[in-house]
């Protein structure tokens, strides 16, 4: 094993010291109670953010829930890595219907709890609904939406890696700007995923007022242990959207999802953000704002911007992408830089 | 109780009086009347300990019923036409799954042409689903076929289609009898899933499946099937000793022990050829009427006994198989095979066309005389028809056919009837 420097760059967060924290202030995997509700044996790749964000989400829900949880979750990477007959890694309760409609059948799951409730045929169960960036910004959009509007009491969690990556990689409305994928390759005048496409889901749900809606990524485990909690204290619609680096898709090594995932916080291409009732309640400051071609250079989706002649005029358009959501969520203080 | 009411509301009541736990649709015509009276129902109290789900669209709906199904709640739906076909991947999953979810479909053209009125397309497109599909004949029967699905779902564990003529009986106002929710509840226990999302006993539901096991997972919606076959005589016996009425079965047949000339149908449309049959006896025709009840799971050995007698078979369906004719026909003629039988398929009613007494009398006649053809479309319009073809034969940009030959008939409200 090769030798990692060790960077003190996570000073003052809770990643380092967790045990030095009383047992009560520790984050739910550092908890020997913790339930493996994703356990382990499935079939992820090495560094799949996907099966790490869902590790941390559905066992911190399972935590605030007291263990009486279901989940609902879309056709795609995690359905598939989990659950290849007729083995199963879930330890809850866990039902996969179809690829575009989860959101509807955890709305058919909370009715059903509520009317066995009424009867007293069943305690205060909770429901999550989960699936991947297409399972969600696009075929399963309709019944989503449909869910937020209803204010059914769903908390719905989308793992984004920007891409149709269990098909092998083709491009969704979650896709950034200029990466490469398999239908979006790196050729003719405008190489990648065109601009000006593409939508980003957390600002839609907010327009549907639900109670909550928050950013994560799989940088700060911490917070998203924190917003699963917060969500699953309240009531009705809530909408989780974490950015899940995936080595495949990005052309990223293993190792480096985590870091990804941080330089996507730190770069402002990804904003890290908590919404109630429409409203932006609380952003995930940069501590250490990196220029975008940090967080670029890593993946090989990228890499024709960084060839001889690299793509100026590309990556100045992704920077000035970054620039205005660090603009319009506040992202930075304004005397720390 | 005996009540004059629309085949809508009646079916409204039974529904109710099943105890449904959740109930989920989308609207549709002409299914609307349906689920705007559960609607009322539920939010009335008169139907307690129920959801009541206003979804966005029937993929939606069936998508609903496949959570609330599992999470072990009766579960109720209603739809038609287009929204059969857009809830297509939710229907094949919920049977897949093998959840006891009961739907109505209020039968209706498929388009385009977009049209609202009365045919058996869309739950015909679906007969390979995996849903058992049950046809109602009456509105009392309808009613009746609800209470009858709702247990004959939850015994065998496989989703029911109540297939009803839209408009025809969904609009139509007659008299049924509304049992007593006493006689309900003796009937139908309270739902007991085989499997259930709890989290005291937590599984996993709709793993993926490879080909070690498939055909064997596969087999068993068959196989289930088969069950249901003989479940369903049973179950109507049961019914009728709690609500006295013959309604279910697997077929109806009516004058055929000696009929020479035996016509098979399904839905409504039986009680027309009923009359003309009782005519046609009268002036001495052997001929009879055999309706088709459960036609998902198709009782090819009902079938066989119930035609085997005679010397020909008209199968008069309100659905066409495009490019080969009949679908109905084609599964009695699977019921017929090796028989020595003139087999004649006969396409009527689509999109709501009028089927008259007079075109049947004169359909039958030509059949009894030996002179109906293997295929015919009832009561066609060949003026339309040929000036459509002779049109696209002459001009390449022949525009939308459809609308071409709209103008060509010229007043519609003429032609109808």
């Amino acid at each position: 094993m090769s030798f990692q420097p060790v960077h003190f760059y996570q000073t003052g967060t809770f990643t380092v010291g967790n045990r030095l924290l009383e047992p009560s202030e520790r984050s739910v995997q550092a908890n020997i109670q913790r339930t493996n509700s994703l356990n382990s044996g499935h079939r992820a790749c090495q560094g799949c953010g996907e099966a790490l964000g869902a590790r941390y989400a559905i066992d911190a829900a399972m935590n605030a829930a007291r263990g009486r949880l279901i989940a609902a979750n879309a056709t795609g990477c995690l359905e598939v890595f989990s659950t290849p007959y007729p083995e199963t890694s879930w330890q809850i309760p866990w039902i996969h219907s179809l690829f575009g409609n989860t959101a509807a059948v955890a709305t058919g799951i909370a009715a059903a709890i509520k009317v066995k409730r009424q009867k007293g045929q069943m305690g205060d169960v909770r429901v999550v609904a989960q699936g991947g960036d297409g399972g969600t910004t696009d075929i399963g959009f309709g019944c989503l939406s449909g869910m937020f509007e209803r204010n059914d009491d769903v908390l719905y969690i989308c793992y984004d890696n920007g891409g149709y990556m269990n098909t092998g990689v083709q491009r969704s409305s979650a896709t950034p700007p200029a990466a490469r994928t398999a239908t979006t390759m790196p050729v003719g005048p405008e190489p990648g995923n065109q601009f000006g496409q593409g939508k980003f889901v957390p600002a839609i749900a907010m327009a549907h007022e639900i109670p909550y809606v928050a950013t994560a990524t799989v940088a700060d485990l911490r917070d998203l242990e924190y917003k699963v909690t917060k969500a699953m204290g309240m009531r009705g619609a809530r909408y989780i959207h974490i950015l899940v680096p995936c080595p495949l898709g990005w052309g990223a090594a293993s190792e480096d999802t985590i870091l990804l995932a941080r330089l996507a916080k730190e770069t402002g291409i990804f904003p890290v953000f908590e919404a109630e009732n429409g409203e932006v309640t609380d952003v995930l400051k940069i501590r250490r704002k990196q220029p975008v071609e940090a967080y670029l250079k890593r993946q090989k989706r990228y890499a024709h911007l960084f060839g001889k002649k690299p793509a100026v005029e590309t990556i100045a358009r992704l920077q000035a992408a970054a620039d205005k959501n660090i603009r319009k969520y506040g992202l930075l203080d304004q005397e720390a830089n | 109780m005996l009540k004059q009411t629309e085949g809508s509301h009646a079916v409204a009541e039974a529904v109710g009086l099943c105890r449904p736990e959740v109930i989920c649709a989308y609207p549709i015509s002409p299914q609307t009347h349906i689920v705007e009276g559960l609607g009322e129902m539920v939010k009335g109290g008169e139907i307690s300990n129920c959801e009541y789900i206003n979804v966005e669209s029937e993929f939606a709906a069936m998508s609903v019923a496949i959570g609330s199904s599992a999470t072990g709640a009766r579960t109720y739906t209603a739809t038609a036409s287009q929204g059969i076909l857009f809830m297509c991947e939710a229907v094949y999953n919920a049977s897949g799954l093998g959840l006891p979810i009961v739907m109505t479909v209020a039968n209706r053209a498929i388009g385009a042409p977009i049209n609202i009125w009365n045919d058996h397309t869309d739950a015909l497109s679906q007969r390979d689903s995996g849903w058992i599909q049950l046809f109602a004949e009456t509105n009392q029967e309808a009613l009746d076929l609800h209470i009858l699905a709702f247990k004959l779902a939850e015994e065998v564990s496989l989703p029911v289609m109540v297939c009803m003529d839209g408009f025809i009986l969904t609009h139509a106002y007659e008299r049924v009898d509304v049992p007593t929710q006493e006689q309900v509840d003796s009937f139908l226990p309270p739902y007991e899933p085989r499997q259930v999302l709890d989290p005291t006993d937590p599984v996993s539901i709709g793993a993926m499946v490879g080909p070690e096991a498939f055909s064997e997972v596969r087999y068993l919606a068959h196989a289930k099937q088969m069950q249901a076959l003989e479940l369903i005589p049973r179950l109507t016996k049961e019914f009728k000793a709690i609500f006295g009425r013959d309604s279910g079965g697997l077929t109806h047949s009516y004058l055929t022990d000696d009929a020479e000339t035996i016509v098979v149908a399904m839905g409504s449309i039986l009680g027309t050829i009923k009359d003309v049959v009782d005519e046609m006896r009268q002036a001495g025709e052997k001929i009879g009427v055999l309706g088709i009840t459960s036609y998902r799971p198709f009782p090819l050995e009902n079938v066989r006994a119930a035609l085997q007698n005679a010397k020909r078979v008209v199968v008069l369906e309100k659905s066409l198989a495009v490019g080969i004719g009949g679908v109905v026909s084609t599964d009695v003629r699977m019921a017929m095979s090796g028989l020595q039988l003139e087999g004649h398929t006969v396409v009527a009613g689509l999109g709501g066309r009028a089927i008259t007494m007079k075109s049947l009398h004169a359909l039958f006649a030509k059949a009894v005389r030996g002179e109906l053809e293997r295929l015919t479309f009832l009561d066609l319009d060949w003026d339309v028809i040929n000036k459509q073809l002779e049109r696209e034969r002459t001009t390449r940009r022949s525009g939308p056919a459809a609308e071409s030959m709209l103008r060509d008939v010229g007043v519609v409200a003429a032609r109808i009837g």
